[in-house]
């Protein structure tokens, strides 16, 4: 099995600092009976202008990691580092104007229901001591940029879920932070009003040039906008990487999850091998002839092919008598094709 | 003659019960004022120092929580007499409505800082931390998020809490506290006027139908969701 490539460390661009950056953080909660282990050693960086997602299970640490980076949440041990500022080691006071620097974006928007769309916006403003009219300048220009300029004297009720969130990255954008921190930013939206604040967090990063941390569970989100990613699970870092190079690691659960093909059913007698490529390493046409060769007694019973990260890759599930496996394996590996049994 | 010409020419309505009426309404509102001034904030600290709250303080909470308990717990024809020397020493009698402020306010604030607590716990946690992450500070948090939007539940509390005022201000008539209960006790019952005990009752009804109609237009126009 080939080595999973997403596990190298991440290439920085030459000689700028990383955005934010996590050296062997831990978080442990301590509970009556047992200490929870949120977080076991995290190292990670982000740099600047990227959009990194953060997949995993419900309780990996997702929250908690992006808690630490908001200060919210004290590491145990190990550090945070957001836009050159050591939060780790900063006093509440410190804190609280460093998360200026932080804007969140969160499941449930977080609205306040008691202040207009606009006022909701100017609160940030509000916090930071910035006069008022100089506020209301800020506010509509920041409602402008989200699409929502005629709606300020409304109220959060009255908007659709997909505006309410718009009116959350407007007020996390309120105070022009250099880093944007999104939990789980679509988990309550459907997918037309998903893809549509999607567009919007990439145009933003594209304008402002903001980098942007998103958990999701979702691996259509991360597909759709993030240039890097990182599968955590019980606190810790599994997997990441460049999506392109995470994509082209075929062994990983993230090239897995990233270009799925469905569940098959399997007859007698018979078993799955799951064939995954990339086209830097090998054609398309090379694929299909390796697999043509095996014989007439192996059928593709299901198979993706697309465009990823400006990567094409192809994953495929062949179905095979199970006394031809370990020839069929053997065949496809001297032609340069990745392929396993599939793992169900 | 109807029973309307009954109440309406009856000596002790026509010279009592404006007078009665005063009484009651100024010791309903000066005691939901005070209730008001001081529960509103006890509410807030029971909410602010529980685990889990804003600034969680354990010894504070459940001494507070200790104290709000106890004085909710004690009936409020017991806490009137029990209270008298404290209503003497404030007022300098235990007669009048002024006095009976004190025992009605001591009655009311534990009870309304529970329900400020209630509403305060509906408030969505991700909003206070929504407005920790954009660098509020604690105590602007309270004001600016936590009270704010709960505000239209601590109006209807005030509003339950008005009304119950009214029920016991009429309680501290029989131990000299003026107003309706009062007039009702001594002509009502004690003479055996109905007409007195109908003209009593009808006030009080008025009374609680106003605090409820006010109190629900405004909590309704407070609440934007
Ligand atoms: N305040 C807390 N106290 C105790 N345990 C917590 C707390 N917050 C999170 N945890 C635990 O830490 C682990 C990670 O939680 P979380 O970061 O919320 O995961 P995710 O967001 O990936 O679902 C879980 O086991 C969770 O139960
Ligand atoms: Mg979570």
């Amino acid at each position: 099995m080939s080595e999973p490539r997403g596990a190298r460390p991440q290439i920085e661009p030459q000689g700028a600092r990383p955005q934010i950056e996590l050296r062997a953080l831990r978080k442990v909660y301590p509970t009556p009976g047992r200490d929870v282990v949120a977080l076991d050693g995290i190292d990670l960086s982000v740099p600047r202008g990227a959009i990194h997602g953060i997949v995993g299970r419900s309780g990996a640490g997702k929250s908690t990691l992006i808690r630490c980076l908001t200060g919210l949440e004290r590491p145990t041990s190990g550090s945070v580092t957001v836009d050159g500022e050591v939060l780790s080691d900063l006093p509440e006071s410190r804190l609280r104007s460093a998360r200026r620097r932080i804007g969140m974006v969160f499941q449930h928007v977080n609205l306040f229901d008691s202040r207009t769309i606009a006022a909701n916006v100017a609160y940030p403003l509000e916090v930071a001591g910035v006069p008022k009219a100089q506020r209301a300048v800020r506010v509509a220009e920041l409602l402008d940029l989200v699409g929502l300029g005629e709606r300020a004297d409304a109220y959060p009720a009255q908007l659709s879920g997909g505006q309410k969130q718009r009116v959350g990255i407007a007020r996390a954008l309120a105070t022009e932070p250099a880093v944007l921190l999104c939990d789980e930013p679509t988990s309550a939206l459907d997918s037309a009003t998903t893809r549509q604040i999607l567009a919007l967090i990439r145009d933003l990063r594209d304008r402002l040039g903001i980098t942007v941390v998103l958990i999701t569970h979702e691996m259509g989100v991360v597909r759709e906008i993030c240039d890097s990613v990182t599968l955590l699970e019980h606190g810790r870092v599994v997997e990441h990487g460049p999506l392109g190079e995470v994509v082209g690691a075929y062994g990983s659960r993230l090239a897995r999850e990233l270009i799925p093909v469905p569940d098959l059913p399997l007859g007698d007698e018979r078993s799955l091998v799951e064939v995954a490529y990339s086209t830097d390493d090998v054609a398309t046409h090379d694929v299909l002839a390796a697999v043509a060769d095996l014989g007439t007694q192996v059928e593709i019973a299901a198979g993706t092919i697309e465009t990823l990260a400006g990567r094409r890759v192809g994953r495929l599930q062949l179905d095979l008598p199970a006394d031809e496996v370990t020839a069929a394996l053997g065949r496809l590996h001297a032609a340069g094709v990745h392929a396993e049994v599939a793992t169900r | 003659m109807s029973w309307w010409d009954e109440l309406a020419n009856n000596r002790v309505i026509q010279q009592m019960l404006p007078e009665a009426t005063y009484e009651t309404v100024a010791m309903v509102a000066v005691s939901s004022l005070l209730t008001a001034l001081v529960g509103l904030p006890l509410g807030v600290l029971l909410h602010a120092t529980a685990p889990g709250g804003l600034a969680p303080q354990r010894v504070v909470s459940s001494v507070v929580g200790v104290v709000v308990n106890f004085g909710r717990s004690v009936p409020f024809l017991i806490l009137m007499i029990a209270v008298i020397p404290f209503t003497r020493w404030v007022v300098g009698t235990s007669l009048g409505w002024e006095a009976a402020v004190v025992p009605l306010t001591l009655g009311a604030i534990p009870f309304y800082a529970r329900l400020v607590e209630t509403a305060l716990r509906e408030v969505s946690p991700g909003k206070v931390e929504a407005a920790r992450v954009m660098g509020s500070t604690r105590t602007k948090i309270i004001g600016g998020v936590l009270v704010r939007e709960a505000l239209p539940a601590i109006v209807a509390g005030l509003t339950v809490t008005v009304i119950a005022l009214v029920g016991y201000s009429a309680m501290a008539g029989v131990i000299g506290g003026g107003g309706l209960g009062a007039l009702a006790i001594s002509y009502g019952y004690q003479r055996f006027d109905p007409s007195v005990m109908i003209a009593c009752v009808a006030v009080i009804t008025v009374l609680v139908v106003a605090v409820q109609v006010i109190g629900d237009l405004t909590a309704r126009r407070l609440d934007h969701r």
